[in-house]
């Protein structure tokens, strides 16, 4: 088997009718897809690129929700041999001339030949288009070759070379999007093999998932892993889920769920906000593997969810973690199976002033770190110190790993590619340290801000403040601050203002928070303004993010 | 009405937004403007059912069913 296409074929001819896809709407029946099906909607995807002249190797952007139109517009990219780029769709919130511009951010770098959308928002995306960009066609759902028996003979996507690349995944934020990791059908194959292994996948497996096909974990573990395993999905919507947490365990019960990933969020958002009524009669006895994922995992968050579930047949050692990333197609640890993540506690003073993960001290704090696994069997981890030294256990470093999987490039982006790599090893950007084979994640050395397993750029962040009267450029830096009770990050804007009244502050403090919040994938809702002379720069002028985390942390807590 | 709009202000300032000084007045966008967040709406459908004992099912957590505090009140009144 050499490319993904392959795969699907072997599906469709090995278990036509056997489902891929249940998908489940709110209000609305469950609709399962064969593997039949799954293939004959593709291709119809598929044939319709052929007409409009998109050929094997072009981008073709998906702007899509949740539903069989992406599904099969995905598929259907990979069968003709084009690499499909899943965008998140616009929001309730988003406002729709921030939407024009991060799309028109992501076109000027990854020089896409078509947008699929549908009729309904063909005029927004048209409007993000420029005269002599790349787009040659805005491809409607309503506008597709009639289906028909699909013949893999004429579908190109089976004569792609395994080193080719078969698809993008971006994260979010101007900054995201402009910087698309590439990835191959050898490297997609590779991550899929290791990773099976480590869950010990077998086709019986029915994976449940409500987590956005944009982001790594939905995609990878979410639709591709099943899909190409020919195991049995059970699809929610993200925006159904997050109004109805407890549909994920129904569904789980309904269809003996047995593999589910969740960011860690999600176990205390269950935990707390499930009413009982909504789980009567569900049974999570199926359930082998639930991987805590794509943000910190918390040892006090599976404590909770296993608290709260355990009277519906949750199991403990269920519970497991994986250090995952898009360059490495999704993951590079996993908790060995059958076993529950090992924890160690160290003190909290070295750990913050010195970085080390030392015992803990008789009558100081400690921390209770949980660790995300082993290295999965065709990836290896280094922990390097700054100067690029390979540091032994228990002393935090940056975490650096080589593999099998790794990805071909971000995508158009030489110099970011660059920076990443490192003598054939990627640096991921977070800080971790090892201890017996075990790998902890501890904080991060890129800025990003994780909220709710997303990805958000401070830069877009503070991009956005300075747009808000009242606050000037390079007077504004956002960073994240852990929330313990929701078990993820909270964003924080801290910006320099020249006023004093109150009732002017708290005007521009709304303002802030309705812009950014309209503007970018996260809520704000912690502001702090201060006066002049705050914000604490290095000596070349730059914003230092973290030393501003502490002072604000010291100041506000 | 404005008894039921005061204890959902209230509430929203309080345990959402995380400022109880703040003062939400009955037209403001709710969810449109992203003021109550998607992770948010099922803390303010919990608080709802659990202070005015009305229902309000997840298919109806969106900015086409309420968008501000008036709406919700007269939501919660005619299922009351």
């Amino acid at each position: 088997m050499t490319t993904l296409a392959h795969l699907i074929q072997k599906n469709y001819r090995a278990h036509p009718q056997k489902t891929a896809i249940v998908m489940q709407h709110a209000g609305k029946d469950d609709f399962p897809i064969s593997y039949h099906d799954l293939v004959a909607g593709s291709a119809r995807y598929a044939k319709t690129y052929v007409r409009e002249g998109i050929q094997p190797g072009e981008v073709v952007v998906l702007i899509l929700q949740h539903g069989e139109d992406l599904v099969y517009a995905f598929w259907g990219a990979v069968l003709r041999g084009a690499i499909p780029s899943i965008m998140p769709f616009l929001t309730e919130k988003l406002s729709p001339e921030r939407y024009r511009a991060d799309l028109a951010a992501l076109i000027a770098v990854t020089q896409p030949a078509a947008i699929v959308t549908y009729p309904e928002f063909e005029a927004d995306v048209r409007s993000a288009l420029k005269a002599g960009d790349s787009v040659r066609r805005v491809l409607l759902t309503d506008q597709l070759e009639a289906e028909s028996e699909p013949g893999f003979d004429q579908l190109s996507g089976l004569t792609r070379s395994p080193a080719e690349i078969v698809l993008l995944q971006h994260s979010s934020g101007t900054t995201g999007l402009q910087k698309g990791v590439a990835l191959s059908h050898r490297a997609v194959l590779n991550q899929l093999e290791a990773y099976a292994r480590a869950l010990a996948l077998t086709e019986a497996d029915v994976v449940v998932s409500w987590l956005p096909l944009y982001h790594d974990m939905g995609l990878i573990a979410g639709f591709l892993m099943p899909i190409l395993s020919g195991n049995t999905l059970v699809l929610l919507s993200p925006f159904d889920w997050v109004r109805a947490p407890h549909k994920l365990f129904q569904a789980v019960s309904r269809y003996k769920g047995t593999l589910s990933w969740l960011p860690n969020f999600a176990y205390n958002f269950c935990a707390q906000k499930i009413r009982e009524r909504d789980l009567e009669g569900v049974d999570l006895s199926s359930w082998r593997v639930i991987t805590n994922c794509s943000e910190p995992v918390k040892w006090e968050s599976h404590q909770a969810f296993y608290q709260r579930f355990q009277k519906y047949g949750l199991r403990m050692n269920a519970l497991q973690c994986s250090y995952a990333m898009a360059e490495n197609v999704f993951g590079v640890t996993q908790t060995p199976l059958g076993t529950e993540p090992v924890t160690d506690e160290i003190d909290r003073e070295s750990y913050i002033n010195e970085r080390v993960a030392k015992s803990p001290v008789d009558g100081k704090p400690a921390l209770r770190m949980m660790s995300s696994g082993r290295a999965l069997d065709n990836t290896r981890i280094r922990i390097l110190s700054e100067a690029g030294e390979v540091l032994p256990d228990r002393v935090i470093g940056e975490i650096a790993l080589q593999s099998d999987c790794m990805l071909t490039g971000y995508y158009h982006r030489p110099d970011a590619t660059e920076k990443a790599l490192r003598d054939g090893w990627y640096l991921t950007g977070d800080y971790g340290y090892t201890l017996n084979g075990e790998v902890f994640v501890a904080g991060r050395k890129k800025d990003m801000i994780i909220v709710g397993g997303k990805n958000v750029y401070p830069q877009d962040l503070e991009a956005l403040a300075y747009e808000v009267p009242g606050i000037h450029a390079g007077r504004a830096v956002a960073f994240g601050v852990e929330d313990p009770e929701a078990g993820t990050e909270e964003v924080v804007i801290v910006a320099e203002v020249d006023t004093d009244n109150p009732a002017e502050r708290q005007k521009i403090a709304d303002a802030l928070r309705r812009h950014v919040s309209q503007n970018s994938a996260v809520a704000l809702r912690r502001v702090h303004l201060v006066g002049a002379k705050w914000i604490v720069k290095t000596s070349s002028g730059k914003t230092a993010r973290s030393a501003n985390r502490e002072k604000f942390l010291n100041e506000a807590g | 009405m404005e008894e039921i709009i005061l204890r959902l202000s209230n509430f929203i300032a309080a345990k959402i937004l995380k400022q109880p000084n703040r003062v939400i007045s009955a037209t403001e966008p709710l969810i449109s403007s992203g003021l109550v967040d998607s992770f948010s709406l099922m803390d303010l459908s919990l608080f709802v059912e659990d202070t005015f004992g009305v229902r309000i099912e997840d298919t109806e957590l969106n900015a086409d069913t309420f968008d501000s505090l008036e709406q919700l009140a007269k939501l919660i009144m005619s299922r009351q």
